[in-house]
């Protein structure tokens, strides 16, 4: 690995200060379980890393009248293990518990998991020079692209692979935003971006920016949430597909729904015209199917992922129809 | 505390000069381009901490007090195995993904080789050499010999460190919670089947203990 020099901040405004100040040459260290293994495999090559875990009072999860604040330093291991999330927002700590393994948990962050880089395999190779890192092609247009995406593409074909992401867009998370030009606040779904915009990049964070928090609304009376991945492994595997809803079932008719997917797009794909032809009515497999039919006919799909298309199918039903489910 | 880190950052050991000759000279001139911005202040006057190129850490192993110097780049895997000779945790994959390197830090397992060194600083580490009491295994090791919980052996350690900090939270797990448990570990022999008794067994002999 390149060597690098690093930076304990004690406060954000220090933190985001050197990265101003580094010009680009500097990254952000969370966790640090994705991010070291980019630098293990010479992705990013940074002069200086800048330590957030010295910062205290990043790690919590308080609940008030605005919301569930989750700082951004927040393990995942103890999102999945919160007694209140597990109440109110059962999706996420299902999604929080399906991530990874044990060890990884134990370190990730919701915060790295939010800001996490690609597992595009042209993109983890060093020697591949794909349009995410600066080059002219994305390789897997037309190489290996059994695991990319069948929605958003266009010029990159990566999938985001965080599934923290497609449930707190799912709930209609904020983001809090610091930079040397104070805070603000995002919708986490305008947090992501297509390859298309900036195809560098992920999320709109601007060089000298941090995420700070999560912030989720209180969960209304009957509104429940789950999450159903689908993966190839029963565990310690990315999602091949992955379906976040929520929703309120009251008198067999469903409302404020809302439906996204991990694993299929370079970002959280929210399937609008689904969500609204469930609006207001009493939920069926076959009902989903139909539903599906018109966000489905939108996907692309490469050489070798057609099979998406079919698991989208398979897993918005299930995490659909466990809404149903007696508690 | 920031005169400490600086005055040690600037001291040059023998060792530190040795490598710095190794580096070559893109070495020497990125420590010279980042040595030129510690002393500085960001935007808005706001004092920046320095950018260390290394780090005296002082850490316990197996309930003893070490010190070392590490540069940032270094794991904590690596400096447990090639400075302070502790090879139970193995480089494996390198790479967070089989577990060989699990090792416990504040009683929560962790890949020490995703795991900078640095941060080390003050935490508790437990490695597989720090089971046993004596000639008296851990009830884990105990456990994974006479159910013949390991073939090769090689992901061993990695294996009992994630059991012992399963059976730290969860004394008495049921088959799925093994299985959840140790799902950070992979062995190539394949050999889950009595790695899942010898957690069994283990959890048994812990709680009659």
């Amino acid at each position: 690995m390149k060597n690098f020099q690093w930076t304990e901040p004690q406060t954000i405004e220090q933190a985001i200060a050197w990265l101003a100040k580094a010009n680009g040459k500097a990254v952000l260290m969370a966790g640090g379980t994705d991010l070291f293994t980019e630098m293990k495999e010479g992705v990013v090559e940074p002069d200086l890393v800048i330590d957030l875990k010295s910062i205290p009072g990043l790690a919590s999860i308080q609940k008030d009248k605005d919301g569930v604040h989750i700082g951004a330093l927040t393990t995942v291991a103890s999102l999945a293990a919160d007694a209140m999330i597990k109440l109110d927002y059962a999706g996420l700590s299902a999604a929080a518990g399906s991530l990874a393994t044990p060890q990884l948990r134990n370190v990730g962050t919701v915060g790295g998991n939010l800001c996490q880089r690609p597992r595009c395999w042209y993109y983890r190779d060093a020697q591949m020079d794909c349009r995410k890192k600066g080059g002219s092609q994305c390789f897997a247009a037309k190489g290996r692209n059994k695991y990319h995406a069948i929605f958003g593409g266009g010029i990159c074909h990566i999938v985001y692979p965080s599934d923290l992401a497609p449930m707190l867009v799912a709930l209609d998370a904020q983001v809090t935003i610091s930079s040397p030009r104070g805070e603000r606040n995002l919708p986490l779904a305008e947090f992501y971006s297509l390859p298309a915009k900036n195809v560098r990049r992920e999320n709109v964070l601007a060089p000298d920016e941090l995420v700070r928090e999560v912030k989720i609304p209180l969960a209304k009376k009957g509104t429940r949430s789950a999450y159903v991945k689908l993966k190839e492994r029963e565990t310690w595997d990315f999602a091949l597909v992955s379906a976040a809803v929520r929703g309120t079932v009251s008198g067999g008719g469903l409302s404020d729904a809302a439906v996204v997917l991990g694993g299929v797009a370079p970002i959280p794909w929210r399937l609008g015209k689904t969500e609204a032809s469930l609006k207001g009515k009493k939920l069926s497999q076959a009902l989903v199917k139909e539903a599906l039919r018109a966000d489905l006919q939108e996907a692309r799909p490469l050489e070798e992922n057609g099979y998406k298309v079919e698991l989208v199918e398979a897993a918005v039903t299930r995490a659909l129809l466990s809404l149903t489910r007696p508690l | 505390m920031e005169n400490t880190i600086k005055k040690k950052s600037r001291t040059v050991t023998r060792r530190a000069f040795l490598q710095g000759l190794g580096g070559g000279a893109a070495g020497a001139a990125l420590a010279t381009r980042m040595r030129g911005q510690n002393a500085g202040a960001g935007q808005a006057g706001i004092a920046l901490p320095p950018a260390l190129a290394q780090k005296t850490i002082t850490f316990t192993v197996n309930g003893k007090s070490v010190s070392v110097d590490v540069e940032p780049r270094e794991t904590l895997l690596e400096v447990l195995r090639e400075k302070l000779k502790l090879t139970g945790a193995k480089k494996t994959c390198d790479r967070g993904e089989c577990g060989g390197c699990t090792v416990l830090i504040d009683g929560q397992a962790v890949y020490s080789c995703l795991f900078p060194a640095v941060r080390a600083d003050g935490r508790q580490i437990i490695t597989v050499e720090g089971l046993a009491e004596g000639e008296t295994l851990h009830p884990v090791q105990q456990a994974f010999i006479e159910k013949d919980g390991y073939q090769c052996g090689y992901c061993t350690p990695g294996f009992i460190m994630s059991t012992v900090a399963l059976l730290g939270q969860t004394p008495s797990p049921s088959l799925a919670e093994i299985k959840a448990g140790l799902s950070g570990n992979l062995c190539r022999c394949g050999n889950y089947v009595k790695i899942d008794e010898a957690v069994a067994a283990a959890s048994q002999k812990m709680r009659k203990a």
